[in-house]
């Protein structure tokens, strides 16, 4: 892959002449430049980040089924066993799996997301 | 189009703001794919009144869809002010040879609608503890009056099945979401007596006024008949608490003041259970209005760089689940 420059640098480039040519532009557009900043920023998170996540998903998800499979698979398998009512909140692990994956989408989607706060004692 | 409705509103302006009253300053406002909003004045023997147009720009299909028309929206506002309710007070409901399409005119109320300033703002910081107690208040009167004839009544069950099904065309294999879908489904509260509901009563389309709290509801557009905890709950979602996910009732109050204000303007005692319930089955709704945000971009129907992104959004609603799930729900 090429490093000079890494793809992230190149997105993080454009983000900040988004930025740097947004108080300038008619309130519309700025909002649109302003969606367009935060879109990039998550293509950028999602290129550092994403691959990460995704095994550490993957794994998390071949644990709770008791198989490998790709992340599509799994999360196939795993929706459809929820559908089919074969899990439930109940199941163990189930929701500290989901939780643990969740979290690291939304570092990548919304790092800045303050989430409903936990009332568990 | 702004020439057009700035003509229709001139010829207009005598019956909005007395004889020889005359429009300025129109401004588009917003505009979606089939509704737009305009502000604009009147000056006339009254002296000078903000007014807003609401008008249609696609036709709409009133069986299959979750909004009500224009007309019914004005007479839900009517409704709602005379039981008590902060309203825009409606000034007109257009008619065909007003060359306005389907629209109203509203009085335009002063006042703060962004989420993010009214839970932030130093503005709002004497009045934002009385904020949730008045919205427990405004929902029992609303709750309590005759529903229209006209509306539809949707329970929980239907309204998971609509979500579901539009989750399911949607392609999208999210495991939280599936959860929640089949949770909601085998927990459902127990069945209660319809009433008329505002069905979008949330931070966002609250006008407030730093002195005087809730100074109107708007956005009628999503009123239907159901489950009083549906709007109670809905106002709890943490998607509009605009990071002040600490303050469970819009990024203001909490769920006490919201329950008190209910019961001291005469409404049914609902539990904090019930309300939780549609708090989650709202931001599973959430979730899925995002998804089908982001579908529409990937079919090509929109464009703007706004709607892939609201696809991101999914994941705020897939954490918040979890913890409703995980707190016991």
């Amino acid at each position: 892959m090429i490093e000079h420059p890494r793809a992230e640098e190149l997105v993080e480039a454009v983000a900040a002449w988004i930025d740097s040519v947004r108080p300038g532009l008619n309130p519309r557009d700025a909002f649109l430049a302003r969606v367009a900043a935060n879109a990039l920023s998550v293509v950028r998170r999602e290129l550092l980040q994403g691959p990460a996540a995704e095994a550490a998903a993957t794994a998390r998800l071949a644990e709770l089924l008791d198989r490998q499979g790709s992340h599509a698979e799994l999360t196939s398998e795993l929706c459809a066993r929820l559908r089919a009512g074969d899990m439930d909140r109940d199941t163990p692990g189930l929701l500290a799996a989901l939780r643990a994956n969740v979290e690291e989408q939304i570092a990548i989607d919304q790092p800045s997301y303050v989430p409903e706060p936990s009332r568990r004692s | 189009m702004s020439e057009e409705v700035r003509g229709a509103l001139e010829a207009l302006a005598p019956k909005l703001g007395g004889a020889g009253a005359t429009v300025s300053d129109l401004q588009r406002l917003s505009g979606g794919a089939s509704m737009e909003t305009w502000a604009f004045a009147v000056d006339g023997p009254r002296g000078r009144e903000e007014m807003v147009l609401r008008r249609r720009t696609a036709p709409m299909d009133p069986s299959e869809s979750r909004s009500v028309t224009l007309a019914m929206e004005a007479a839900l506002i009517s409704l709602a002010g005379e039981r008590g309710a902060p309203v825009a007070p409606l000034v007109h409901l257009a008619a065909p040879e007003d060359g306005l399409g389907e629209a109203h005119i509203t009085r335009r109320v002063a006042g703060e609608t962004l989420g993010r300033k009214i839970v932030s703002d130093p503005r709002f910081e004497a009045i934002r503890p009385t904020l949730a107690g008045q919205c427990g208040e405004i929902l029992a009167k609303i709750h309590a009056a005759p529903p229209p004839s006209g509306l539809k009544t949707v329970d929980a069950l239907q309204d998971l099945a609509r979500y579901e099904e539009v989750y399911r065309q949607s392609g999208a294999e999210r495991p939280i979401l599936e959860l929640a879908i089949q949770h909601l489904k085998k927990h459902r509260p127990p069945p209660i007596e319809p009433v008329l509901l505002h069905g979008d009563f949330r931070n966002g389309n609250l006008m407030i006024d730093p002195e005087k709290g809730v100074a109107a509801v708007l956005d009628w557009e999503l009123s239907h008949c159901g489950d009083p905890a549906e709007d109670l709950g809905w106002i709890c979602v943490n998607s509009w608490r605009f990071g002040r996910a600490d303050r469970p009732v819009g990024g203001f109050g909490d769920y006490e003041q919201l329950l008190k204000g209910y019961a001291r303007a005469g409404g049914r005692e609902i539990p904090l259970s019930r309300v939780l319930y549609w708090q989650a089955l709202g931001s599973l709704k959430w979730g899925v209005m995002c998804l089908l945000m982001y579908g529409s971009y990937a079919s090509g129907t929109e464009k703007s760089v706004e709607r892939p992104m609201i696809g991101r959004r999914v994941s705020e609603t897939e954490i918040d689940l979890v913890t409703l799930l995980e707190n016991g729900l």
